[in-house]
């Protein structure tokens, strides 16, 4: 079957050889190359809704086209315009406030001294990211309930305060619960990368820093940071390319007539204007614009961080 | 870097605490251990609250007395849970889901990764392009939605699985282990022996990936486990729904009635707090009992997924 067993090199070899020795392979392949040419693929002609007035009893072959009409009427829309600022604005709140906890958190943990204590609180530290969005959603109306939840509960108690603070039934204390839940729910997992990559700084220039004198602080600073540093971009530029996407999970359990203004970001308004109000063409007009632009800042920042000599993603 | 991050966790833990047992204990660890104790509390002490309130009795609730202690004990909440029966059943039917999930996504993971981990297969690069691309860019949910209409998978349990079990994500890791963790040479030396690719990975490479293999299930299990949003999307019939999903619809509703400050307390009464908390306990309970024994898998595989970054 497979003549051709000197060192493989790729370049010289016919396809026919190849696939004479690697058939098996080939064979394999089909079934992913399968699944997302039709679970994946079959899905980007439907792109082509965004220049029709898609009528779903029509199908794609009976509606009209109506060329840029439709993004015309998103960015005439004030709900889009609402959901867009809604969105950057919190996913950069998210950015500035999410990105640096890990961070922070993994510096301290690769300090703590007491190796039980560490590996506890780590494990301990990692479980939000293993709870479903209902879940965080459903315990944390347990926890902020204006008169009921445990935060009120004890605070009336103790005579702090005497009505519930509206955690999560007033847009401003409801944007501030929404961004901590976040940075609570991804801060333990995300110190993981962090600390991989602190394990992979030489413990010699710890050693030569310590004799130089360097307290804690200054390893830290001198040492650590920069030793992370070529994660932290490569995260950052992941990060940004998240910035007009948000969770629908995370904000529509935790969505609820008050707080519409914040809530309704562009993650919502997809999922409102097409699958609920059937607007598809709009819905898919402006996820993909979403998704574009998220192509676009990646790449974008990917080229800056290339140009500031950092190594960059792609 | 990617040589690193095998020897890495032993090492680096070796030297830098080698490194810092020199120094005393000094305020500023205190202050860190307290930092820490203080996050963990966090993380543990609202599931505590909503653990003690699904077991005690609904007039101390009521009486707002309930804190972290139990008070009135009984598992009434929990028996209409069982009597009700269609929790019960969502419970069972996400197993069953996340059980065929799970299997098909390993099946599809190692068809892609262990053919795009030999060097030499010709045309490596383009379908390794073709099967990265759903990573970076999707069609966007309508499309996909007329698309799963036209498939005959809208509302039924297939939809929560075909189109999900291709992870790119989870390729890549199951591929930089297989390059990374097997030798070349022993493969070579099979093949030499005449074995074919399929031999050589169903006796070789398969039974020396069990680590990985259980990892990305366990990857698998819970992201299916835990997701929700294609419910949203492409799930009606009430049996069809997974239980997280379930959970988000209580929340979601009874959020919309304590939104109304002043109907707060018909709004108590009229969905017990108690049935509610024994509501999310239940939910929640599976993955906190095996969470313990799962995240050492998972904290391993996310370092070598960081790392391949």
């Amino acid at each position: 079957m497979a003549k051709n067993k000197k060192p493989p090199v790729v370049a010289q070899t016919t396809w026919k050889n190849a696939f004479k020795r690697d058939w098996q392979l080939y064979l394999l392949l089909l079934f992913p190359i399968a699944m997302v040419a039709i679970f994946n693929y079959a899905a980007y002609p439907g792109l082509r809704m965004v220049f029709m007035d898609y009528n779903p009893v029509k199908g794609y072959s009976g509606s009209e086209w109506v060329g840029l009409e439709t993004f015309r009427k998103i960015f005439k829309d004030a709900d889009f315009i609402r959901a867009l600022k809604s969105s950057i604005a919190f996913n950069l709140m998210d950015l500035l406030v999410g990105f640096p906890m890990p961070i922070l958190l993994a510096l301290i943990l690769n300090e703590l001294r007491y190796p039980r204590f560490k590996k506890v609180t780590q494990t301990i530290l990692y479980l939000p990211h293993f709870l479903s969005w209902a879940i965080i959603g459903s315990v944390a109306y347990t926890m902020f309930r204006p008169t009921s939840g445990l935060v009120n509960m004890a605070l009336m108690n103790a005579g702090i305060i005497e009505q519930g603070i509206p955690f999560l039934t007033e847009k401003w204390h409801w944007a501030v619960t929404y961004l901590l839940i976040g940075v609570w729910q991804g801060m333990g997992w995300g110190t993981i990368i962090y600390l991989a990559a602190i394990t992979g700084i030489n413990g010699e220039l710890y050693e030569a820093a310590m004799i130089d004198g360097a307290n804690r602080w200054k390893r830290m600073w001198h040492i650590t940071l920069p030793g992370i540093k070529g994660t932290i971009v490569t995260l950052l530029i992941m990060n940004l390319g998240r910035v007009m996407g948000s969770n629908l999970e995370r904000l529509t359990v935790f969505a609820n007539t008050q707080v519409k203004d914040f809530q309704y970001q562009l993650a919502v308004y997809i999922y409102n204007k097409g699958l609920q109000s059937g607007k598809y063409s709009m819905s898919t007009a402006v996820n993909l614009f979403q998704s574009l632009v998220g192509v676009i800042l990646v790449l974008l920042s990917d080229r800056i961080a290339k140009m500031l000599g950092e190594d960059g993603l792609l | 870097m990617a040589k690193n991050t095998n020897t890495a966790g032993r090492d680096g833990q070796v030297s830098s605490d080698g490194s810092r047992a020199v120094n005393k204990f000094r305020i500023s660890d205190a202050l860190m251990m307290l930092f820490i104790t203080v996050l963990c509390a966090t993380c543990i002490l609202p599931f505590l609250h909503v653990a003690v309130k699904s077991i005690s009795g609904n007039s101390y609730v009521l009486a707002k007395q309930v804190y972290f202690l139990p008070k009135g004990i009984n598992f009434e909440a929990y028996g209409s849970i069982f009597r009700d029966g269609s929790l019960v059943w969502s419970m069972g039917y996400s197993v069953l889901v996340t059980l065929i999930f799970t299997v098909l996504g390993m099946l599809v993971c190692t068809c892609a990764a262990y053919p795009l981990s030999k060097k030499r297969l010709k045309g490596k690069t383009g379908i390794t392009f073709l099967l990265m691309i759903p990573m970076y860019f999707s069609a966007g949910i309508i499309p996909s939605f007329v698309l799963m209409y036209n498939l005959k998978l809208y509302d039924t349990m297939w939809v929560l699985i075909w189109p999900l079990i291709y992870s790119p994500y989870n390729m890549l890791i199951m591929k930089t282990f297989f390059q990374s963790s097997i030798p070349d040479s022993l493969e070579e030396s099979a093949f030499l022996d005449g074995a074919s690719n399929f031999q050589i990975l169903f006796k070789i490479v398969i039974p020396l990936s069990k680590p990985i293999i259980a990892t990305l299930s366990l990857f698998y299990a819970v992201g299916r486990w835990n997701a929700y949003a294609d419910n949203m999307y492409y799930i009606k019939s009430e049996n069809l729904k997974m239980a997280q999903y379930k959970l988000y619809q209580m929340v979601s509703s009874a959020s919309e009635a304590q939104s109304v400050t002043l109907s707060e307390a018909a709004a108590v009464t009229s969905t017990p707090e108690v049935l509610q908390a024994a509501f999310i306990m239940f939910v929640t309970l599976p993955i906190i009992c095996i969470y313990p024994f799962v995240q050492k898998y998972f904290v391993k595989s996310a370092m070598a997924g960081a790392v391949k970054g």
